[in-house]
């Protein structure tokens, strides 16, 4: 804007910048998971799902090593995320980068009062999970048949049998599960979902013991305005505080989306360091939100999550140079570009 | 209130002006009428043309004049063009311009680097602007920069942005442009921000010129549309860096904006195919990605 020609030498490096802003400082100590709305009327206390290491890699093209995953989950686990999913009791033969799941559950270091659930598809994977160290699972469901049909070739209602065997026994072992309803605002095969269906699947995995449905908008398709229709129906059905939000960025709308949830009253937000994860439905576009930018973001609303912005990015920073890439957080390109962290 | 958002948005299009500005490559003079010329079929109601400034400071937009007349004028779409004085001013109407914009700061220091004067001497510079638009009537758009942080100063006080936007307002600009220049902004500094500047100026008079450097500008024009801004700028394909953090990105895409606005059923009056198509144009021509996330997922399996 106007004309700027030399600027560029005299300013003051984005460090000092960020020091000096108060929504980039560090949280204050001692998170505390209030949900009482504050006079803005947004959640107090925001608990950030990290799901990097899982969802991240995942959508990734190259193979990561088992130390480097390992690395970047105990760097990730020194930042104050209160949440970080690890890795996924699922058939190397589908998902080829979590074969070393055991591996990766053995070999991180568990810090106190961080969780660190696994996603488990099935009985046997839940088995394996636990005899593998892990202390809280995830199931995933979905609001879409075609979606279900083409990704574990059955039906929702088939699938939710299979969830339940695994919830029954957490349920005996005392082990929490997280439920996720994937292509909440929209799916790539049949395009529109009914904000009915998101409600009806997430009652079913709600009521058969999650403590946590997961709304993710598996394609990034979603608007605020699809969001809010979505999060009214499944809210009639869940308890707020039940209800977490799993945001792609793939048309850019996932801090528009995100602020629209916890406008309403979400309270856990999911999200992935630098950006990890393309979207396998879309070649060469992106995937889930960083974990940055949403931290950025509630930084400035006054929102407590617990999080040193700092130590996540360079976490992030870690794990795209060990990936060959560049980050996909907004937050982290305008920081480092000027080399200035 | 949250959820009460405006029915119709107008969105100001900058990518021809402040998106070229601040891409590295200069655009020949007929890949820049064609890109405005494209613009003007989307379906965009306010599309920025070029800046009336010395080639010296600004060389991308050394053609100026040529752009001006050689742009096809639709009726019913109004072509601002920059002016930071009276030279400039004299120079776009004898080209055929019929609005022009001018630029303030919300910060001293800002100010002091760009133009080498305070913020009161800028805005006396500007009177002579203004009372020569008075005279030939043309409307004249205030831009304020800075509104949500400074690169050399920091914080902004609300107060100071609210300070600056009322007196260019009292001085006839129709509309002032909030700019978050270096995007550092957040809908917690926006709803701030505008709370105080909305006791000064009609929220009416105002709009928003969200930069995404932090990946912020959907959430904090989504702020703006819920307290009644109903004017929004953006830049095809995301046109334009940001001068202050090298491989940074900078203004917010048309695109994605567009697609917002869309879903949340507000009307813009903007064909977004049409716009992705222009942006793809304007892209190949830089020989650049897009920096529209709706475009980058558009190119599917």
């Amino acid at each position: 804007m106007g004309t700027v020609p030399s600027a560029l030498k005299h300013c003051l490096s984005y460090q000092h910048l960020l020091k000096e802003q108060l929504w980039i400082a560090e949280p204050p100590a001692a998170a505390h998971p209030a949900q009482e709305p504050q006079a803005s009327g947004l959640p107090e206390y925001i608990k950030i799902v990290e799901v990097g290491p899982r969802d991240g890699l995942q959508n990734e093209k190259v193979i990561v090593p088992t130390d480097i995953k390992i690395e970047l989950i105990n760097q990730l686990s020194k930042t104050g995320l209160p949440a970080i999913e690890v890795t996924s009791f699922v058939s190397s033969k589908w998902v080829p980068q979590m074969a070393d799941h055991k591996e990766v559950m053995r070999g991180i270091e568990r810090h106190p009062g961080v969780q660190y659930p696994v996603l488990t598809p099935n009985l046997q994977g839940f088995h394996s999970a636990i005899a593998a160290g892990a202390t809280e699972v995830s199931v995933f469901g979905a609001a879409s048949e075609s979606f279900c049909k083409m990704n574990i070739n059955c039906s929702i209602e088939e699938s939710i049998e299979k969830f339940e065997e695994v919830t029954k026994s957490a349920r005996n072992m005392n082990i929490p599960v997280r439920g996720y309803v994937s292509c909440a605002l929209g799916c790539p095969y049949e395009g529109n979902v009914i904000p009915d269906k998101v409600a009806e699947v997430s009652k079913r995995l709600y009521s058969m013991g999650c403590y946590e449905i997961s709304l993710g908008d598996t394609i990034g398709v979603g608007t605020p305005g699809s969001m809010k229709k979505m999060l009214e129906a499944v809210m009639k059905e869940i308890p707020l505080s039940a209800l977490a939000v799993h945001c792609h960025d793939t048309y850019g709308q996932a801090l528009a989306n995100i602020l629209t949830a916890i406008q309403m009253g979400v309270a856990v937000v999911d999200s992935s360091v630098a950006g990890l994860g393309g979207c396998p439905y879309a070649k060469g576009a992106t995937g889930n939100v960083a974990t940055e930018d949403v931290i950025y973001m509630l930084n400035g609303l006054g929102i407590n999550t617990g999080v040193n912005l700092y130590a996540v990015m360079e976490a992030g920073n870690f794990i795209c140079k060990s990936l060959n890439k560049e980050t996909n957080s907004k937050v982290a390109q305008a920081s480092f570009s000027t080399g200035a962290i | 209130a949250t959820g009460g958002y405006p029915k119709r948005v107008k969105v100001v299009e900058v990518g021809p002006r402040d998106g070229l500005q601040n891409e590295k490559n200069v655009v020949p003079t007929p890949v820049k009428i064609n890109l405005i010329n494209m613009l003007s079929e989307t379906g965009l109601q306010v599309i920025e043309a070029t800046s009336f400034v010395s080639p010296k400071w600004v060389p991308q937009m050394a053609d100026h004049t040529e752009v001006m007349q050689g742009i096809n004028k639709l009726p019913g779409i109004s072509y601002p063009v920059l002016t930071p004085n009276l030279k400039g001013f004299q120079a776009a109407v004898a080209a055929g311009a019929k609005e022009v914009s001018i630029f303030g700061a919300a910060s001293e220091l800002f100010t002091k680097k760009n133009i080498n004067c305070s913020i009161e001497e800028s805005l006396e510079r500007f009177e002579e602007v203004m009372k020569a638009a008075r005279e030939a009537s043309i409307p004249v758009r205030g831009y304020v920069s800075c509104v949500l942080g400074c690169p050399y100063e920091g914080k902004i006080s609300a107060a100071k942005v609210a300070e600056v936007s009322k007196k260019m307002y009292s001085m006839g600009c129709y509309e002032i442009s909030l700019g978050d220049t270096i995007g550092v902004g957040t809908p917690g500094s926006m709803k701030e921000m505008l709370a105080v500047v909305m006791k000064e100026v009609p929220v009416g008079a105002l709009a928003v010129h969200c930069h995404d450097t932090y990946g912020q500008a959907l959430a904090n024009i989504l702020v703006a549309l819920q307290m009644g801004v109903s004017v929004v700028d953006a830049s095809v394909a995301g046109l334009g860096g940001c001068p202050y953090a090298q491989g940074a990105s900078g203004n917010v895409a048309t695109e994605d904006l567009v697609y917002m606005l869309n879903g949340l059923g507000i009307h813009t009056g903007v064909d977004l195919q049409k716009l992705m198509d222009t942006g793809t144009f304007i892209c190949n021509a830089l020989n650049r990605r897009t920096n529209s996330k709706v475009s980058q997922a558009s190119c599917r399996l």
